[in-house]
């Protein structure tokens, strides 16, 4: 008998959550220097509006935003603006960045503020101020969350679908995020079911996560139909058309968004900081991260400044040891590798694995031998053994006519795969090219 | 009637000769009434041109250049493939002049090979600059400089490009016929065709200055102004931390003008270009 509440297809790997799971967030002492880069969200860089000399409390606007997909960036601590130059960004390349010196002896408090009373606003009136807090969706992809808040006219909403899943391996941000603040989640969703006008809402958990489950089942509120699903135990649980065919047995076309099946779906982490934002007036200036893996001393969940640099991270996490083999920014299967520890921590920034010799294996690729587990662990059904020989062969127009655009480079293939064929990577190289002709055409 | 096999035959014959005549007649109008009349010079023209079919000239391949040519829309001297004897050959063919053909060749805008650029970590995985890049930038601390992994030499096909010991692909302008592929194919942008006998060459494409950049890098343009200053006024100027020479201006220079670069980023190339450390002008 086949559970409602599955996808088909997906991995199982070994979640090595155990390493934070149980350990409480816990906040580190403030930096002596933040690094905030303009790009931290998908979409326009911010507008820089900080000048060098600018002394800022925590929580004043550094850039603004720069159109409707764009959010502004805010000093994360009180400081002076010391540069407003190039820094090393995450993602390999020098972005525009402000760096703030912290001011060593201030309190950290927010320059006072009115917090108006959400109940009282119109639903544009709190996506403006969702906007103006610079959220973005906290889960991984930092797209902003006030674009997402806005369906197209005549899209019909049914639902409220708040995903705490965090099906990577390693990760407990979400997870802590539920079983720290529970009543935060439940405020969130209270904030956008009124924003959206939706009656329903479903808190996703997997059911790796009992504890998560149990706090947010006591705290559900008796005047709002919100529910809490437990699901399978299945990677990529968490990513929004997998949740939303597992939750509604609808599935999302080729192209499209959960918005076309009627449902939005959010973070936990997200709708906490939603809550967070409307109880104290304070925009998006810190974060959970979860700093993991064998090469950290001391792993733990942290709450950390947004512009915290990798390298103060780890020191505060009692430091790396000598045999750490690769460090990756979000989870295993879909972050990346980071190769400079001045690189600082982004609005979307799940995760920190630094990552020992045994727990990372690179296998020089074989030849592929047609076993076919890829095919059989893709859940979005395409077919990335031949994918793959035709990323080989540089057809790239050849890959879209097979669905290229449907790979969100969960990197199931590449886990499974017994030629160790780095099929997601390729995919990832073939989708940049891809969009590369289509731009210059 | 005994003889029908014999009659069949002929009827057969006859029918089928008959429907042969008829179709050959109605081919032989149609090839009188349909005729195209295709210019005998264009096969002439084609027949000397290399037919590799490389795209350099901006036409469609060779066929398309021949047509061009013989119409007169461009000089003989677009092929960059052709020998000059070549070149030449064409141009008496069709009675035109063979036109000036300005040698262009690809020039890597970097120097930092391995050795001198900062290496932050180690890259494992597709073998491929574009796969690299995409994985932290590849490791090298640099983010503007060669990642050293011969995305432009596969794409080459008259073999003008090899990496040098330090990793960075050295080009045989000789060898080099400007189509450009390799430009397209480097993820960072850092070849780019150029007139050979504009032999100013800033092996650098960082965007910061001074201390900063030399920290990635030991080969960077610091961005010092040295190189603007021993120029003639004008004739170079700085452009997102980079020396560039000003629009027409590339007569007025001479090798003069990298003597003083701390680094030997800004270099007077002639032939194949070099990668090390300091530029034989300063170490002499």
């Amino acid at each position: 008998m086949r559970s409602v509440f599955r996808f088909r297809h997906g991995v199982h790997p070994p979640d090595r959550k155990g390493l934070t799971a149980a350990l409480p967030v816990r906040r580190l002492p403030y930096p002596d220097e933040l690094v905030l880069p303009l790009q931290q969200h998908a979409g326009r860089p911010a507008k820089l509006v900080a000048r060098v000399g600018d002394r800022v409390e925590r929580g004043d606007v550094l850039a603004v935003a720069d159109g409707h997909v764009s959010v502004p960036v805010h000093a994360s601590a009180a400081g002076t603006v010391t540069d407003t130059g190039l820094w090393p960004h995450p993602s390999g390349a020098w972005e525009p960045a402000v760096r703030l010196a912290v001011d060593a002896h201030s309190a950290q408090a927010a320059r006072p503020r009115l917090v108006p009373h959400w109940e009282e606003l119109s639903p544009a009136e709190i996506i403006g101020a969702i906007q103006d807090a610079g959220l973005v969706g906290l889960g991984g992809a930092a797209f902003p969350m006030h674009v997402k808040l806005q369906p197209p006219e005549g899209t019909r909403l049914d639902a409220l679908l708040v995903n705490g899943c965090e099906c990577e391996p390693y990760l407990t941000t979400d997870h802590r995020t539920m079983v720290d603040h529970p009543r935060r989640v439940q405020l969130g969703v209270r904030i956008l079911m009124h924003c959206l006008g939706v009656r329903r809402a479903v808190i996703a958990v997997e059911r790796n996560k009992p504890d998560a489950i149990e706090a947010l089942t006591a705290t559900l509120p008796d005047d709002l139909d919100v529910s809490v699903l437990p699901l399978h135990v299945k990677y990529p649980q968490g990513a929004e058309k997998m949740l939303v065919k597992a939750v509604t047995g609808r599935e999302i076309p080729s192209g499209k968004l959960p918005l076309h099946a009627g449902v939005l779906v959010q973070n936990v982490a997200s709708l906490a900081t939603v809550a967070e934002v409307f109880e104290t007036g304070l925009p998006l200036v810190e974060r959970i991260v979860t700093v993991t893996g064998g090469g950290v001393v001391h792993p733990a969940n942290v709450v950390v400044p947004v512009g915290t640099k990798l390298k103060d991270l780890f020191a505060a996490c009692g430091g790396l040891r000598d045999d750490v083999a690769e460090i990756v920014m979000g989870g295993p299967m879909m972050g990346t590798s980071v190769g400079n520890l001045d690189a600082p921590v982004l609005k979307g920034t799940t995760g920190l694995l630094a990552l020992r010799a045994h727990e990372v294996r690179h296998e020089p690729a074989r030849p592929c031998i047609r076993c076919g587990h890829c095919l059989d662990a893709c859940p979005v059904f395409l077919n990335p053994q031949r994918l793959g020989t035709l990323a080989q062969a540089s057809r790239v127009p050849d890959m879209a006519d097979m669905h290229l655009k449907d790979c969100m480079l969960c990197g199931c293939c590449s886990y499974v795969c017994p030629s160790h064929i780095p099929l997601s990577q390729l995919f990832a190289a073939a989708r940049a090219e891809l969009r590369r002709k289509e731009s210059a055409a | 009637m005994a003889a029908l096999p014999l009659g069949s035959w002929m009827t057969s014959g006859l029918v089928l000769g008959g429907v042969g005549v008829v179709f050959g007649a109605l081919i032989a109008a149609a090839h009188r009434r349909l005729r195209v009349w295709e210019d005998p010079r264009i096969d002439a023209v084609a027949e000397i041109l290399p037919g590799s079919n490389c795209g350099a000239c901006g036409f469609a391949g060779c066929r398309s250049f021949a047509e061009n040519v013989v119409e007169g829309a461009a000089p003989p001297s677009t092929c960059t493939q052709m020998t000059e004897d070549a070149v030449g050959e064409v141009a008496g063919l069709l009675g035109v002049d063979a036109g000036v053909a300005v040698k262009r060749s690809a020039r890597l805008l970097c120097a930092g090979g391995l050795g001198l650029a900062r290496q932050d970590a180690s890259y494992v995985g597709l073998g491929t600059c574009r796969a690299a890049a995409a994985v932290a930038g590849g490791g090298k601390a640099c983010p503007w400089g060669c990642l050293g992994l011969g995305d432009c030499i596969p794409v080459c096909d008259d073999d003008a490009i090899a990496l040098d010991a330090r990793a960075l692909p050295v080009v045989d302008p000789d060898a080099c016929t400007a189509c450009g592929r390799c430009v397209d194919a480097c993820p960072r942008g850092l070849l780019e065709l150029r007139p050979v006998a504009h032999a100013l060459v800033v092996q650098c494409k960082s965007a910061l200055e001074g201390d900063t950049a030399l920290a990635l890098c030991d080969v960077a343009c610091t961005a010092c102004g040295k190189c603007i200053q021993d120029a003639p006024p004008g004739a170079l100027e700085l452009r997102a931390g980079i020396p560039v020479v000003a629009d027409g201006r590339w007569d007025e220079l001479s090798p003069d003008v990298t003597a003083r670069c701390p680094t030997g980023a800004i270099r007077w190339v002639v032939g194949r270009q070099r990668f090390d450390a300091r530029p034989e002008e300063v170490a002499a």
